[in-house]
């Protein structure tokens, strides 16, 4: 069966400012029983008057409304390739309530937070073994900030070898931000091309004693596995270079094969990501960087350690890259993915991999004879399809807008920039097998209509709460103010 | 898709047209179909230097964010100042109105890589 966007009671709503009713207030206050004060006049704002005037009932009717727009992992699938959009169990909120975590203040002393240092040293070994790297970070943000420290500390290595290297080698099926994290660390980006897995020979041909770093996503952004990798970590090694790989794509190693184990020197993780904590708007995400013992030094600070049996944070590391975030990082979701990693157990982690590559072959088996696959080599944790099989003029942007009509959320799309138009489908574990045929029906449908009637892919969404946004005009002329005329 | 004659072109999709020692750079008509929608555009400054394969500026369309890389090394001269308030022009006038920068060539060896209008429709066929 075939589902369908509904459209019952979604209700539309106004700005707050156009809501506004002269007067109107949320709570009335009790008069004034102690002498009265007036700000210094510099303080006090002219251009109050258009501020929206309302009632408590107003506020939340507006926002709660707002809210019922919203679609998320926790209403439907949610395909986005090279995210991982798995379903957040509720496990891990629970445990992120508990009082002795969310009440805790950063400022407590040591010996009174000692189960949250606990849950930090314990994660982080965690984490070390699942990745194979002898030290780990939790601090970074998310997983741009992860790159960043990771670029750091592979610069401060080099420094400290009294090296200064210039460039970073990035193939073109790198995670979009990998090159922006290399120039942020004053890296000049070579991008070396791809046949859909990296070759050695092509790396060689780019590498030389100026090249500080290779910056590989693996499996990359076609959900491919990078077969040639161990090969590759040696060539850069033997030049006196470090590897470093983006672990956005986890899910699809995760208890299977280890980064630490195959040669690569550091790597982050996206707890959003691959450890199940909440993603997006739910955020925040959480980045931690697992390095090779030789750059534990460079490590930012405080590391969580163990001293007998006392948790601690190490501050005194001379060669450590600094602080990076404020306090310990983002520490209700490390409570999060911890609680993710011990409800899963080793084995549980084991086959949440198994199932987010079975559940993506089985979207590629199912949808191939449809829609064009440019690469032809095993597919891991994702599926990317091209535009080129589409019929009459219809591209991948009326795809994924036709499939906001039958009620899912579009996969991500015209990234990869390798591949022509593409739609890169990443389902992860935690959809069934009833909820990814109707995926697919749902795709093999709006191909269907491609070839029949077009004109339903061009006109979508017809569906959803407002049709075919003017996406061009919004980003040349945006406004993004209100104003009263 | 037009590709005009008196042009050079290179496989970054980019048209070069050359009066004695001043380059004209811009984006051909297939890059812009390709692109899609144009949003964004960045360019370098006057006096700037470019290295030939350096990436001189930045466009972004609705699609996808693209750099454009420099086809041969020389001095910026003059930019098409416009273009950023109006980037549709790269849509719709890609070799007249939609011109990115002139370039003051410091060799004229590399123009010798670029391809002729016959060879790079060929490229584009293949492509």
């Amino acid at each position: 069966m075939i589902s369908t966007a509904g459209r019952g009671l979604v209700l539309d709503e106004n700005l707050l400012f156009e809501k506004s009713q002269p007067g109107r207030v949320g709570y009335s206050i009790t008069g004034l029983d102690v002498p009265e004060v007036f700000p210094e006049s510099r303080l006090i704002r002219e251009e109050i008057e258009s501020f929206p005037e309302l009632s408590e009932v107003d506020v939340v009717r507006h926002y709660t409304r707002l809210s019922t727009w919203n679609y998320g992992v926790d209403s439907g699938f949610y395909p986005l390739g090279s995210c991982t959009m798995k379903y957040n169990p509720k496990v891990n909120e629970a445990a992120a309530r508990f009082p002795g975590f969310a009440d805790i203040h950063p400022q407590t002393p040591e010996l009174l937070n000692q189960g949250a240092l606990e849950l930090m040293y314990n994660l982080q070994r965690d984490l070390e073994e699942v990745s194979g790297f002898p030290a780990m970070t939790l601090q970074p943000a998310a997983g741009a900030q992860g790159e960043f420290a990771g670029m750091l500390m592979i610069r401060a290595w080099h420094e400290a070898n009294g090296q200064k290297r210039h460039k970073v080698i990035i193939p073109d099926t790198a995670h979009g931000t990998n090159p922006a994290s290399a120039a942020l660390c004053g890296y000049e980006v070579i991008t070396v091309a791809s046949d859909g897995v990296l070759s050695k020979e092509a790396v060689a041909a780019v590498m030389d004693d100026d090249v500080a770093a290779l910056m590989v996503t693996n499996p990359n952004t076609l959900g491919l596995f990078e077969s040639d990798i161990r090969a590759i970590c040696e060539l850069v090694h033997e030049r006196g270079g470090l590897v470093y790989a983006d672990g956005a794509n986890l899910n699809a190693l995760m208890g299977i094969s280890r980064p630490g184990d195959i040669g690569i020197d550091v790597m982050h993780f996206n707890l959003h990501k691959t450890f199940s904590t909440p993603h997006g708007g739910g955020g925040p995400g959480s980045g931690p960087v697992g390095v090779v013992e030789k750059l534990e030094p460079f490590l930012p600070v405080p590391v969580v350690i163990k001293d007998d049996d006392v948790y601690k944070l190490e501050y005194n590391r001379p060669k450590s890259i600094g602080r990076l975030k404020s306090f310990y990082g983002h520490f209700s979701i490390l409570v999060r993915a911890y609680s993710y990693i011990l409800s899963m157990g080793g084995e549980g982690l084991k086959r949440a991999t198994e199932l987010a590559v079975l559940n993506a072959n089985y979207i590629r088996a199912r949808l191939e004879g449809e829609y064009d696959l440019p690469n032809k080599q095993r597919s891991l944790h994702e599926v990317v399809f091209s535009e080129d099989s589409l019929q009459n003029d219809c591209h991948t942007l009326d795809v994924a807008k036709r499939l906001i009509d039958y009620g899912y959320h579009p996969p991500t799309i015209y990234f990869p920039l390798v591949v022509h138009g593409a739609l890169m489908i990443e389902p992860t574990e935690t959809e069934s097998k009833q909820m990814i045929d109707e995926f697919c029906d749902a795709l093999l449908a709006i191909a269907e209509e491609a070839k029949t009637a077009p004109e339903l892919l061009k006109q979508a969404p017809v569906r959803a709460k407002v049709k075919r946004l003017d996406e061009a005009t919004a980003a040349r002329k945006p406004i993004l103010r209100w104003s009263q005329e | 898709m037009n590709f005009p004659e008196e042009f050079k072109y290179t496989e970054d999709h980019e048209w070069v047209l050359i009066e004695d020692d001043v380059v004209t750079i811009g984006i051909t008509d297939f890059a812009q179909d390709q692109l899609g929608d144009i949003v964004f555009v960045e360019l370098p400054e006057v006096g700037d230097s470019l290295e030939v394969g350096k990436s001189f500026g930045v466009v972004e369309s609705v699609k996808a964010v693209s750099d454009v890389y420099a086809p041969v090394s020389g001095e910026v001269v003059e930019v098409n100042e416009e273009l950023p308030d109006d980037p549709e022009v790269l849509n719709t006038s890609p070799y007249d109105d939609g011109w990115m920068i002139k370039l003051k060539l410091a060799d004229t060896a590399a123009l010798d890589a670029l391809m002729d209008v016959a060879t790079y429709q060929k490229f584009v066929e293949k492509d």
